[in-house]
C-alpha cells in the first residue's frame, strides 16, 4: 500500500504546495512513508526548513550532482514519473498553458480498509486528489460512519458542511462534511450523495456546530434534514421562495412577490 | 414547552404594564417553519421558572443596536436582567457571494472575497488565492509569499485594533477606539500606497502578487512595527489592570475548550479556551514556517483571556513581520500562471488562520474558467453559533460584551 501511494505523492506535493521549501517535504513525505497514516494536508514538517530559494535544495534532494543550474530539469527528469510535467517542478519555467490534472489517486489506508471491510459497498470511493483525502459513503450509512470517525479516529471537529448540486446526475446532490482531527492533524473529506427530495440525517447530535451548517445548506439548497432540532431558513427571509444556490436558480432570479410585498419596491435587480 | 410560551403569552398580552413586552414572539419564532413538532427554537432548553413569577420578556437587540456590529439582530429571552436563552436572526447583509462566484472568472471572484470580512480583507483574498493556486497547481515565489505574509500579518493587526477599539467601546471605554483608529492609519497607510486601497485591497492575484512593493516599503513596515509596540503597551496600560475593564471581562462568557470544539469556534476563542492549535503551525502555508512565533493561548476561556490573547497576538504578528521584511527575498513576484485560469476539473478545500479563525474556501472546479461551486467556511459565521452558549445566565449588558469578544464581521457572517 506504502509503495502506491509513495509513488504519486512527491509530485503532487512538489507541484501543490505554496511553500518554498517543497523538498523538505517530499523528504519528509518519503522518509515517513513506512508510516501507516495517510498523506495529511500537510503533515508538521521535521526537516529543516532549508532558504528560499527552492529550486537548489529540489534539485540537491533528488540527485546531489545536479548543482549546476542547466543540468537541474535534466536531473529532475527521471526521478518525476512521465505523467508530471517537469515544468511545474521549477517555477522559473513557463508553465505550459494547460496544466495537467493531478489525477485523483485511490487511497487506501488501514481506516478505509477496516470501514470497507466492515461496510462492504457502502463507501463507494476513496480517494487522494491533491494531498486531500475524501470518502463517498452511502447515505444511509453516513450518520455511523461519521460518528465513528469523531469516536474512534478523533476526527472531532467539523470543520464544515456544505452541498453541491449536479442538476445532470441522476443523484443531484453532494453532501461534503469536512472534517479535522485535532490529533492527527489531519483533514479528511465524507462525501454522500442524495436525490432531490431525499433527506438526510442531522449529525447536529455529533457536532453542535453542525446547527447552522445544516440550516444553511437547506436554505441554500433545500435539502431536508431530518431530526435537526430547527431546520428554518437562516441566511433567506423565512418565507422566500426558492433556493438560491441550486443551479436551476438564475442569477438574477428573485422572489419577486416577496420583494414587492415587504421591500415595495418593483424588483431588487 | 410549547403550552409555556402560549400560556406566558397571554399572560403577557394581559398584563397592562407591559411596555417592555414588545413583540413577544417574534413573527419568525412564532411559526414552525419546518412543519414537525419540534419545540421553538429559543425554547429549547428554558425548564427554568422566573424570579418572583414575574413576566419572561423578550427583547430585540439589533439589527440597528451599536454594539452589535452591523446589523445583527439578537431576539433575547429575559428574566429581569439575566438572559434564559438567545435566538440570532442573520442574513440582513446576505449578497449571494457564493452565487455570484458561479457566474464569474476565478480571477474577477477575486475582489468579491475582500467584501465578507472588510475590517480583514487582505486575509479573505489570501485564502482565495492560494485555494485557487491548490486548484491549478501553481507554486508562489518566494518574494511573493513573503509580501503576502507581511501584509496579511498588518492585516491581522489592523483587524484585532478594530475589534479592541469597538469591543472597549461597547463596554464603555471610550479612549481606546481612538487610539486603536488613530494607529491603524500606519497600516492602513501601507496598504494604500501598496496596492492603491485602504479597506477591500484586492492586494494579492491568483499566481502571487501583482504589485512590487513601493521603495521604502521594507523601512515603513519596520517603523509600523516600533512605534506599534509602545502604543500597544498604551493600550494594555489603559485596560489590562483596569478595575472596570476586568470586572466587566473576567468571567464573562466561558466558553471551555470542549464545547469550543464541538461548536467549530476557532481563532483566538480556541485559543483562549487553551487549545493551542494554529493553522499557522498546525498546517504552515505561505511562508509561515520559516518563521519563529509563538501561539499565545488563554486558561479560563472567559472574555478578559480572549482579550490577553489577542494582545498578544498582535505582538507575534509584530515579530513575523520583522523577520519577514528582514529575509524579503529578491526574485520575481509572480507564477507564471495564465490571465484566465482554467483548473482541471476537481476540488480543493484550503483553510487559512485568519485574524477571527479558521478562513476556508472549498472549490469545485468542472474544467472551466468559472467555478462550478465556492464554498467559504466563514470564521465569524461558525464562532456566532458559539453566542447562545456563551451568554445564557449573565446579564444583557454582558451579551454586548460577548457579542464585541467573538470579534464579528457581519460582512462575513452573512455573505
Amino acid at each position: 500500500m506504502s509503495e502506491e501511494t509513495k509513488e504519486p505523492n512527491p509530485v503532487s506535493v512538489e507541484n501543490s504546495a505554496p511553500a518554498s521549501s517543497s523538498s523538505a517535504i517530499v523528504a519528509a513525505a518519503e522518509a515517513k512513508a513506512a508510516n501507516p497514516g495517510p498523506p495529511s494536508d500537510s503533515r508538521p514538517i521535521e526537516a529543516a526548513a532549508p532558504p528560499l530559494t527552492g529550486e537548489k535544495p529540489a534539485a540537491a534532494a533528488k540527485a546531489p550532482v545536479a548543482a549546476e543550474k542547466s543540468a537541474a530539469p535534466a536531473a529532475t527528469k527521471p526521478v518525476v514519473p512521465a505523467a508530471a510535467k517537469p515544468a511545474a517542478a521549477e517555477p522559473a519555467k513557463p508553465a505550459p498553458p494547460k496544466p495537467e490534472a493531478p489525477k485523483p489517486e485511490p487511497w487506501n489506508c488501514d481506516l478505509v480498509c477496516s470501514l470497507k471491510a466492515q461496510y462492504g459497498s457502502g463507501i463507494r470511493e476513496a480517494s487522494t486528489y491533491a494531498r486531500q483525502n475524501c470518502l463517498v459513503v452511502d447515505n444511509s450509512i453516513a450518520l455511523e460512519i461519521l460518528l465513528r470517525l469523531r469516536d474512534d479516529e478523533t476526527f472531532n471537529y467539523c470543520v464544515d458542511i456544505t452541498a453541491v448540486h449536479y442538476p445532470k446526475r441522476e443523484v443531484q446532490f453532494d453532501i461534503v462534511y469536512i472534517l479535522y482531527s485535532f490529533h492527527k492533524n489531519e483533514r479528511l473529506r465524507i462525501k454522500t450523495q442524495v436525490r432531490d427530495g431525499e433527506h438526510v440525517r442531522s449529525v447536529v447530535a455529533i457536532w453542535s456546530t453542525a446547527d447552522w451548517l445544516e440550516r444553511e445548506v437547506f436554505d441554500m439548497f433545500g435539502i431536508v434534514f431530518d431530526e435537526h432540532p430547527e431546520l428554518k431558513r437562516i441566511l433567506m427571509p423565512d418565507d422566500w421562495q426558492g433556493h438560491p444556490l441550486r443551479k436551476d436558480y438564475a442569477i438574477l432570479q428573485q422572489d419577486a412577490e416577496w420583494v414587492q410585498n415587504n421591500i415595495g419596491i418593483e424588483s431588487a435587480q | 414547552m410549547k403550552e409555556l410560551i402560549q400560556s406566558d403569552y397571554k399572560h403577557a398580552k394581559n398584563s397592562e404594564s407591559g411596555a417592555g413586552v414588545v413583540d413577544y414572539l417574534p413573527p419568525q419564532s412564532a411559526q414552525n417553519r419546518s412543519g414537525s413538532g419540534t419545540p421553538d427554537y429559543l425554547d429549547l432548553d428554558t425548564k427554568d421558572q422566573t424570579f418572583l413569577d414575574s413576566t419572561e420578556m423578550v427583547l430585540n437587540m439589533g439589527p440597528q443596536h451599536p454594539s452589535t456590529h452591523g446589523v445583527l439582530r439578537v431576539i433575547l429571552k429575559l428574566d429581569g436582567e439575566k438572559v434564559l436563552g438567545t435566538e440570532c436572526v442573520i442574513g440582513y447583509l446576505h449578497r449571494g457571494v457564493e452565487k455570484i462566484a458561479e457566474n464569474r472568472t476565478y480571477a474577477m471572484f477575486n475582489p468579491y472575497v475582500d467584501r465578507m470580512d472588510y475590517v480583514a480583507a487582505v486575509s479573505n483574498g489570501l485564502g482565495y488565492c492560494e485555494t485557487v493556486e491548490k486548484l491549478i497547481n501553481a507554486e508562489v515565489p518566494a518574494r511573493a509569499q513573503y509580501i503576502r505574509v507581511i501584509l496579511t500579518e498588518l492585516c491581522r493587526i489592523a483587524s484585532h485594533q478594530v475589534w479592541l477599539g469597538t469591543h472597549a467601546l461597547d463596554i464603555g471605554a471610550l479612549t481606546p477606539l481612538f487610539y486603536c483608529f488613530r494607529d491603524r492609519e500606519a497600516i492602513l497607510g501601507i496598504f494604500e500606497k501598496y496596492c492603491g486601497a485602504r479597506l477591500t485591497t484586492h492586494a494579492f492575484r491568483i499566481g502571487g502578487c501583482i504589485y512590487e512593493t513601493y521603495e521604502g516599503f521594507e523601512k515603513e513596515c519596520t517603523d509600523c512595527c516600533d512605534t506599534f509596540l509602545p502604543k500597544l503597551d498604551e493600550y494594555e496600560e489603559l485596560l489590562t489592570t483596569n478595575r472596570i475593564w476586568v470586572k466587566r471581562t473576567k468571567g464573562v462568557g466561558i466558553l471551555n475548550a470542549e464545547d469550543c470544539i464541538a461548536l467549530g469556534v476557532t481563532g483566538p476563542v480556541l485559543r483562549a479556551s487553551g487549545v493551542n492549535w494554529d493553522l499557522r503551525k498546525a498546517q504552515p502555508y505561505e511562508a509561515y514556517k520559516n518563521f519563529d512565533f509563538d501561539i499565545p493561548t488563554g486558561l479560563n476561556g472567559d472574555t478578559y483571556d480572549r482579550y490577553l490573547v489577542r494582545i498578544a497576538e498582535m505582538r507575534q504578528s509584530v515579530r513575523i513581520i520583522r523577520q519577514a521584511v528582514e529575509g524579503l527575498p529578491q526574485g520575481p513576484i509572480m507564477a507564471k500562471v495564465p490571465k484566465i485560469p482554467k483548473p482541471p476539473a476537481g476540488e480543493v478545500y484550503h483553510s487559512i488562520e485568519a485574524p477571527k479563525g479558521e478562513l476556508g474556501y472549498f472549490v469545485v472546479s468542472d474544467g472551466s474558467t468559472q467555478p462550478y461551486r465556492v464554498r467559504v467556511r466563514p470564521p465569524s459565521y461558525v464562532n456566532l453559533q458559539a453566542l447562545d452558549k456563551m451568554v445564557r445566565g449573565l446579564l444583557v449588558a454582558d451579551v454586548v460584551a460577548v457579542i464585541g469578544t467573538l470579534d464579528i464581521v457581519l460582512g462575513e457572517v452573512d455573505r
